[in-house]
C-alpha cells in the first residue's frame, strides 16, 4: 500500500507552519496599524461642519488671537467653543448676506445652538486640561499643528496615548516661553535664530527646554507619566 | 444537611440568629448561652462585628476565609451555564475587534449667548439652604454648566461650618429622581398650571363670603419666614380658613413640655462645647439629621474629645436609651432601658438631683447607674447637660428641663430660644382637629403641600376616610404618593434647588434659598402656590422673598446687604438670642411601667419618615449599628429573641394596637430586653421604582395618643424568611484568626484593628496604641523596591489621611458624600445580599463586650471605623495586577486606571482591608436620561467588569494642583513666592472629610511637617491598621480614648490592654 502522505507532504507541512506564523504576524500588524490609522484616530480628517469655518482666514489672514474665541483656554480644562454671539459680533457688520453664514444667522435669530462636530475628541476616561499646558509653556501648535494654515480644521496628530506620553516623558523638546504660547509664527531656536528666555539667548531647543523646565518647575517625566495625571 | 443538624443541636439552647445561607456554607444558628460561655473564656478585650462572628461557628469562619464572603463572585443570574458559554464564545470572537472600534463621532454645542459668569469646565458654587423640619442646612451647591451635581455644607456659615449630614448629601438625587411628578393632573388627566390656579382661585373666592370657612391648608413644617408671612396674609383674606402643619416625625413632645413648663414654645439649644458631663435620656443626637441641631451638637461633642493637646480634658457621656444607636455606642456608659422605663429613670434621676420627679427603679444595675449619674451631675453643676430624646414623652422633656435648671446649666450648657418653626404647633393635635372638621363636612377645599398624610398620619385618625369626604382635594407634591392618589388635583412641587425661598437654621440664622436650576418639571414652590390665595398673584418667589427682607431691613443699603446675604449664604446677625424663661413645676409622670412587650416607633436612620423611600442612595446606605439596607426590620435584643422564639431574618407577627405587623427580625446587640423597635417609612403602597416592595409599614400601628410607644398584645415568630441585606460582616478585615495562637496572642492581634484606652490609661501610657505590637512594622522588610526612597520618583506632595476614632460618630455622612462625589452606582438589594455593594468608604462597626471598662453581649460598647482605601505604600494589590491597572503615583496614591482594568479581581483578593469594589454587572444607570446631569463630570462613570476604589478624590487633588502650579512664581499676600505646592490654606479636602460634622477625617500633605494631617499623625495615638503586614498605609487611625467613671467600672480586674 502506498504511503498515505507523499514525501512532498513534509514540505507542505513546513510551509504551512511558516505561512501560519507569517499570517498571524501579518494579522497582528494589520490590527496594530489599523487601530493607529487615521480611519480609527480620524487624524487628518476634515469632518463636515455646519459652517466651513476657516482658521486660516481668521488667524493668519485677520490675525485674530486664539483667545478671542477660545476664551477659557487659560482658565479651564476646556478651551471653549465660541457662542454664536461671538461670530455675530463681527458678522452682523461684515458678510451679512453671505450664504455660507446662513446657519450662524439662523442660530442667532432662533436662539438655537450651532452643532459642531468635534475634531479633537479624547476618550471619556482621559482628563486633559488646557489651562495647565498653556501655563507651562506648551504652544497651541504643539498639539493642534499648523491650525493657522487650515482652511478646514483637522486633527494634525493621532492624540493616542502613545503620542501624549512621547511628550510627557520628555517635555523639553516642546516647551516654549509662556509669552510665545499663542504665537503662531514662533520657531524653535536654531543656530541662526535664537530665542531669548530669562535674559539669555538660546540657540538650541534642548538647552532652552531645560531652562524652561527649571523656571516653570515642570515635573520630571517619571512624575508626569503617573497614571492619575490623566486618568481618574 | 448541616443546617438541620445545627437546628437540632441548638433546640435545647436559645436559638438566636441565623445568617443568610451562602450556597455552599452551612447556615449557622447561634445560641446565647454558647456565646456567653465562649466569651467567659476570654479575658482580653474582644471586638466583634456581628453575633455570628462571636459564636465562632466553624461555618462562619469558613465563609469568611473565602476571597469574597458569600456569593459575590458567584454566577447568580438566571442564565444557564450553557447560555453563558454561548454568550462568552460570541463575545470572545468579537473581542479582538473591540480594539478596532472607532469612538463615535461627538458634537460640541456652544451657547448662542454664553452667560458671562460661566467658565466652561469649571464648577460654580451657589450658597443656599436645604430646608428641613429641624431648621435649614446651610449648603453650597456645586453646579457644572448650571447643573447641580453636588451639595456641600457652607463653610462660612456658623451652623455646621461646612459639614452636611447624609440626608443633605443624598437630597440631590431627589432632584433628578425620574419618578418625580411631571405634570399638573386632575383625576389622571393632564392640565396646566393656569387650570389648576383657576380652579383653586374659584373655589377660594366662592368661599370668600364665609371668610374661607371651608378652606384648609395642610403643609409640612414651615421654617421660612416669608412663607409664614404669606400664610398670615392668606389667613387675613380668609379669616375663617385654617393652616395646619404636620410631619410624622415631629417635635410634639418637646413642644408640649415647653408649653407646660415655660408657658410658651421654645427650642432648647444645647452647648456641648461647655459640657463636661452629658446625659442623654434616649436622645440619639449623634446619629444624623433625625435630631434637631445635629451638625452643631456633633461638632461640639467632638471638640471635647479630640485630645490633640494631651493635657486637655474630655467630656463624659452617659446614655440611657431604648435601642442601640451610635450615641449609645459612643457613650462612656450606656444603659439600655425600654422607652417607658426611661421616663421612670428620668423621674428618679430628677429626684436624685433635687429637681422634682420621684420614684425609684427596681433594677439594681439601673439604680447603680442612676446614682453614679446623679453624683456626676451634682459634681459638675453648670458644666453638665441632660438631653431628652425627641421620641420620649413630654414628661421626660419637662424633667430634663427641670434638671438643667436645678443644676444651673441654663445659660451655660443649654439656652432657650425662639423655635425654628415660624409658627410652632403641636402637630398631631392640629391634625386631629383637621380630621374632625373633615368628618363634620366643614372642609370644602383642602390644599396639601408636600407631605404624605394618607400614609403617615396616626392610624387611629383614619385620615383617608376623612380626606375622601372633602369635595375638592389638591396635593402639591414632588412625587406621586398615597396622598396624591386620593386627591383630585396633583401638581408638581419644586425641589429646594428649583425655587426661591428662605429658611432659618436651628440656631436661628436666616439664609436665602437660591435656586440653581430651572424647575425640571415646571414645579412651583410654596410662595408661588400661596400667591393664588393672596392678592399678590403674579409676584415671583424671588420678588416675594426680596420684598419681605427689604421690609425687615432697617438700614438703607438693602441692595448691598441682599447681595452679601446671597453670596455668604446667610444674613449676618439673625441668630436667635437666648430667652430668659421661667420654669413652672414639671408635670407629673403619666406613663406607668408596663410588663407587656413594648413597641417603639422610630424614624428610619436612612429613609427617615418615608420621604427618602425612592432615593436609591439612602436605601442602599447601611443603617447605623445594624448595617441593614433596603429594608426595615424589627429590632430586638438577643434575649428577647430567645424568649419569644424569634429568629434573625425570620418574620415576626407583632400584634399591636389591634393591628398585626409582619416584620423581619433583626437581633441587635445592645437593644433593651422586652422591647421591639420598628422604623418608619417603608412598606409604601405607592412609591417610585426604587422604593416599591421594600420593608413593612409601621405607621398602621401608630396612634395619635402615643405615637412613639405602644405595647404589643402578642409577638410570634414564624417560619417565613426574609433575607435582609446586611453589610455588617461582608468586608471582614482578617486579623488574629491564625490557628494555634494563644489566647493572649489573639487578643493582641485583635487589638490591632481597634485600639483604645481609658483616659487614665492614656495619661499613664500615651503610647498605648503602638506598644507591645510585634516588631514587624519595619521599612526594610519588603520584597518590592522601596519607591519612596528614590528621589527622582517622589512627588512634591505626599498625600495621607488620619481618621480620629474618638471623633467619628458613625453618622454615615461621609459614605453619602463619597457616593455623590464619585458617581458610585446603586446595586439593589439582591446585589447587596451577594456582597456587591459599591461604596468606596464604609463604616465598620465593632462591638466590645468585655474589657476594662465594661460591656456585655447584652450591652456592648460600639466603635465606628470609617474604612476608605488605605493607600498603602507597599500596596499588596499592585504587584498582583497582570495588566498594571493599579499602580502607585509619585504622590503616594494607589491609582486605579479603569480603562486598563480587565477584571481579574486579583487585587481585591490580595487587599487585606477589603476596600476594592468590583463592578460585577453594569451597575451604573446608563439608560435613565434624568440621571445624566447628576454625575460628576470629573470622575469616570465606570462600566461593568472594572475594579473601583477610593483614590482620595484624585479629581480634587488634580484641580488643586493645577491651581497651585498656575500661580507658581507669583507672590502670596505675605510677599512669599508660591512654589507650585498645594498649601494648607488652599483647603484641599476629600469629599468625606469635607462633609464630616466632627472633623474626624483629616487629609493633606504628609510631606509638609506643618500640615494639619502631619500634626495629627504625630500624635502618640496614631496607628496603622494591620501595620504588622508592612503595607505602610497612608490612611492611619487615631486610637480611641474614653473617659469612664471609675464608679461604674466592672468588678473583675483586667490585666490586658
Amino acid at each position: 500500500m502506498p504511503p498515505f502522505f507523499p514525501p512532498s507532504a513534509n514540505n507542505y507541512a513546513r510551509t504551512s507552519i511558516i505561512f501560519l506564523i507569517v499570517a498571524i504576524s501579518a494579522l497582528g500588524l494589520t490590527a496594530y496599524k489599523l487601530q493607529s490609522s487615521p480611519w480609527v484616530t480620524r487624524e487628518g480628517i476634515r469632518p463636515e461642519q455646519p459652517v466651513p469655518f476657516s482658521h486660516q482666514h481668521h488667524v493668519s489672514g485677520l490675525g485674530i488671537d486664539c483667545r478671542f474665541c477660545h476664551t477659557s483656554v487659560e482658565t479651564s480644562g476646556f478651551a471653549g467653543i465660541p457662542p454664536t454671539k461671538t461670530c455675530m459680533n463681527c458678522h452682523s457688520m461684515i458678510w451679512t448676506n453671505a450664504p455660507l453664514l446662513e446657519p450662524v444667522r439662523a442660530s442667532f435669530k432662533d436662539d438655537k445652538s450651532l452643532v459642531w462636530t468635534r475634531v479633537h475628541d479624547l476618550p471619556d476616561y482621559v482628563y486633559f486640561s488646557h489651562e495647565i499646558h498653556i501655563n507651562k509653556g506648551i504652544g497651541c501648535k504643539s498639539c493642534h499643528g499648523p491650525i493657522d494654515e487650515m482652511p478646514l480644521t483637522y486633527m494634525n496628530v493621532s492624540l493616542q496615548m502613545e503620542w501624549c506620553l512621547d511628550c510627557h516623558r520628555d517635555t523639553k523638546k516642546n516647551l516654549r516661553p509662556r509669552e510665545e504660547v499663542f504665537n503662531m509664527t514662533y520657531k524653535q531656536p536654531s543656530r541662526w535664530d535664537p530665542v531669548v528666555f530669562n535674559g539669555k539667548k538660546f540657540f538650541d531647543q534642548d538647552l532652552l527646554g531645560e531652562e524652561i523646565q527649571k523656571t516653570y518647575h515642570i515635573k520630571s517625566g517619571y512624575e508626569l507619566t503617573t497614571c492619575d495625571t490623566c486618568h481618574r | 444537611m448541616a443546617d438541620e443538624k445545627h437546628n437540632h443541636e441548638s433546640l435545647n439552647g436559645e436559638t438566636l440568629v441565623s445568617i443568610a445561607p451562602a450556597k455552599d456554607t452551612p447556615a449557622t444558628k447561634l445560641d446565647l448561652s454558647d456565646v456567653r460561655n465562649k466569651l467567659a473564656g476570654h479575658n482580653g478585650r474582644r471586638y466583634w462585628q456581628s453575633l455570628e462572628e462571636l459564636s465562632e461557628e466553624p461555618g462562619f469562619d469558613a465563609m469568611m476565609q473565602r476571597e469574597f464572603p458569600r456569593q459575590a463572585s458567584e454566577w447568580l443570574d438566571p442564565v444557564s451555564r450553557r447560555g453563558f458559554l454561548k454568550l462568552m464564545s460570541a463575545s470572545l470572537a468579537l473581542a479582538g475587534l473591540s480594539a478596532c472600534t472607532k469612538q463615535p463621532e461627538e458634537s460640541i454645542v456652544p451657547y448662542v449667548q454664553q452667560p458671562e459668569e460661566l467658565i466652561p469646565g469649571k464648577p460654580i458654587y451657589y450658597a443656599s439652604v436645604r430646608p428641613t423640619a429641624f431648621g435649614a442646612q446651610p449648603i453650597l451647591v456645586e453646579t457644572q454648566m448650571f447643573r447641580p451635581t453636588k451639595v456641600e455644607g457652607n463653610p462660612d456659615h456658623v451652623f455646621g461650618k461646612g459639614s452636611a449630614d447624609a440626608y443633605t448629601q443624598a437630597s440631590i438625587l431627589d432632584l433628578y429622581d425620574p419618578d418625580r411628578l411631571q405634570n399638573v393632573t386632575k383625576v389622571g388627566n393632564t392640565h396646566t398650571w393656569s387650570d389648576f390656579n383657576g380652579e383653586m382661585r374659584d373655589a377660594a373666592l366662592g368661599d370668600k363670603s364665609s371668610g374661607g370657612a371651608g378652606i384648609r391648608f395642610l403643609t409640612e413644617t414651615v421654617i421660612s419666614p416669608t412663607v409664614a408671612d404669606q400664610f398670615k396674609n392668606v389667613l387675613k383674606s380668609y379669616p375663617q380658613a385654617k393652616w395646619y402643619q404636620y410631619e410624622a416625625v415631629n417635635r410634639d413632645s418637646a413642644r408640649a413640655a415647653s408649653r407646660q413648663v415655660f408657658g410658651q414654645y421654645v427650642d432648647a439649644q444645647y452647648q456641648l462645647e461647655n459640657a463636661d458631663v452629658i446625659v442623654s435620656l434616649d436622645a440619639d443626637f449623634l446619629s444624623g439629621g433625625t435630631f434637631p441641631g445635629f451638625l452643631k451638637l456633633a461638632s461640639d461633642y467632638a471638640k471635647k474629645r479630640k485630645l490633640e493637646d494631651e493635657k486637655a480634658g474630655m467630656s463624659r457621656m452617659y446614655v440611657v436609651e431604648s435601642q442601640m444607636t451610635t450615641t449609645g455606642g459612643k457613650a462612656e456608659h450606656r444603659l439600655p432601658l425600654t422607652a417607658s422605663h426611661i421616663e421612670m429613670f428620668a423621674s428618679a434621676l430628677a429626684s436624685s438631683v433635687g429637681a422634682g420627679g420621684g420614684g425609684t427603679l427596681n433594677n439594681p444595675d439601673a439604680n447603680n447607674f442612676l446614682k453614679t449619674v446623679a453624683a456626676d451631675l451634682q459634681a459638675n453643676r453648670g458644666k453638665c447637660v441632660v438631653i431628652p430624646g425627641e421620641q420620649q414623652s413630654p414628661a421626660v422633656h419637662a424633667l430634663a428641663a427641670a434638671m438643667n435648671s436645678t443644676l444651673g446649666n441654663v445659660g451655660k450648657t443649654v439656652v432657650y430660644t425662639d423655635t425654628v418653626e415660624i409658627v410652632p404647633t403641636e402637630q398631631v393635635a392640629g391634625l386631629k382637629e383637621l380630621v374632625a372638621d373633615m368628618n363634620a363636612g366643614k372642609v370644602k377645599l383642602l390644599v396639601v403641600i408636600g407631605g404624605n398624610p394618607v400614609y403617615d398620619a396616626p392610624a387611629d385618625l383614619k385620615f383617608l376616610d376623612a380626606y375622601e369626604k372633602v369635595p375638592l382635594r389638591a396635593h402639591i407634591t414632588s412625587n406621586v404618593n398615597e396622598t396624591s392618589r386620593h386627591s383630585h388635583w396633583n401638581a408638581p412641587l419644586a425641589h429646594y434647588m428649583e425655587c426661591w425661598s428662605d429658611a432659618r437654621s436651628y440656631d436661628g440664622t436666616v439664609s436665602i434659598q437660591q435656586p440653581t436650576i430651572e424647575p425640571l418639571y415646571g414645579g412651583k414652590g410654596y410662595f408661588e402656590l400661596l400667591a393664588v390665595f393672596t392678592e399678590a398673584t403674579g409676584t415671583t418667589a424671588y420678588d416675594g422673598v426680596r420684598a419681605y427682607w427689604q421690609a425687615q431691613k432697617k438700614g438703607t443699603d438693602f441692595e448691598a446687604a441682599w447681595k452679601k446675604a446671597l453670596h455668604d449664604g446667610f444674613i449676618a446677625g439673625t441668630a436667635f438670642t437666648p430667652k430668659t424663661v421661667t420654669a413652672k413645676s414639671a408635670p407629673a409622670s403619666t406613663l406607668q411601667g408596663n410588663s407587656a412587650m413594648e413597641v417603639v416607633f422610630r424614624p428610619d436612620p436612612t429613609i427617615y419618615d418615608g420621604r427618602f423611600n425612592n432615593n436609591g442612595w439612602l436605601q442602599e446606605l447601611p443603617k447605623q449599628v445594624t448595617k441593614l439596607t433596603w429594608d426595615n426590620a424589627a429590632m430586638v435584643s438577643p434575649k428577647t429573641a430567645a424568649d419569644n422564639k424569634l429568629q434573625d431574618q425570620y418574620v415576626a407577627k407583632i400584634n399591636v394596637n389591634g393591628v398585626e405587623i409582619k416584620a423581619p427580625v433583626k437581633v441587635t446587640p445592645g437593644h433593651p430586653d422586652n422591647s421591639i423597635t420598628l422604623t418608619l417609612g417603608y412598606g409604601r403602597d405607592f412609591t417610585g421604582r426604587v422604593g416599591t416592595g421594600t420593608g413593612y409599614n409601621a405607621y398602621v400601628a401608630r396612634t395619635s395618643t402615643n405615637p412613639n410607644v405602644a405595647f404589643a398584645s402578642s409577638v410570634q415568630g414564624t417560619d417565613e424568611k426574609i433575607r435582609l441585606a446586611v453589610t455588617q460582616y461582608q468586608y471582614p478585615i482578617e486579623a488574629g484568626k491564625n490557628e494555634g495562637q494563644t489566647e493572649e496572642g489573639r487578643a493582641m492581634e485583635e487589638r490591632a484593628i481597634i485600639r483604645e484606652a481609658s483616659l487614665d490609661e492614656f495619661r499613664k501610657n500615651p503610647d498605648f496604641a503602638n506598644e507591645g505590637l510585634l516588631e514587624r512594622e519595619s521599612k526594610d522588610v519588603t520584597l518590592y523596591p522601596n519607591w519612596t526612597e528614590d528621589p527622582t520618583k517622589v512627588g512634591m506632595h505626599q498625600w495621607g489621611m488620619a481618621i480620629d476614632l474618638n471623633s467619628c460618630v458613625g453618622c454615615n455622612a461621609c459614605v453619602m458624600a463619597c457616593v455623590a462625589e464619585n458617581n458610585i452606582a446603586v446595586v439593589g438589594k439582591e446585589q447587596v445580599l451577594a456582597g456587591r455593594a459599591m461604596h468606596w468608604i464604609r463604616i465598620d462597626t465593632y462591638f466590645s463586650s468585655n474589657g476594662s471598662f465594661g460591656g456585655d453581649v447584652a450591652n456592648p460598647r460600639a466603635f465606628f471605623q470609617p474604612i476608605p482605601c488605605q493607600q498603602c505604600e507597599n500596596a499588596p494589590c499592585e504587584p498582583v495586577c497582570p495588566v498594571g491597572a493599579t499602580v502607585h503615583s509619585t504622590e503616594g496614591l494607589n491609582d486605579m486606571v479603569y480603562n486598563r482594568c480587565v477584571g481579574t479581581r486579583y487585587c481585591s483578593n490580595n487587599c487585606p482591608y477589603k476596600v476594592r469594589r468590583f463592578n460585577f454587572l453594569l451597575f451604573s444607570d446608563w439608560d435613565t436620561q434624568s440621571l445624566y446631569p447628576l454625575r460628576n463630570p470629573d470622575v469616570t462613570v465606570r462600566s461593568r467588569g472594572v475594579m473601583e476604589k477610593c483614590t482620595y478624590c484624585v479629581q480634587r487633588i488634580n484641580a488643586a494642583k493645577i491651581k497651585a502650579e498656575k500661580r507658581d512664581g507669583q507672590l502670596d499676600p505675605n510677599g512669599k513666592p508660591y512654589d507650585g505646592r498645594v498649601r494648607e490654606e488652599d483647603n484641599l479636602q476629600t469629599a468625606c472629610q469635607q462633609t464630616c460634622p466632627t472633623d474626624a477625617i483629616v487629609f493633606g500633605n504628609v510631606a509638609d511637617p506643618n500640615s494639619r494631617v502631619s500634626k495629627i499623625k504625630a500624635q502618640s495615638r496614631n496607628y496603622a491598621l494591620l501595620g504588622e503586614l508592612n503595607t505602610r498605609p497612608r490612611t492611619t487611625s487615631i486610637a480611641e480614648v474614653r473617659n469612664p467613671n471609675p464608679q461604674l467600672q466592672p468588678k473583675q480586674t483586667e490585666t490586658h490592654g
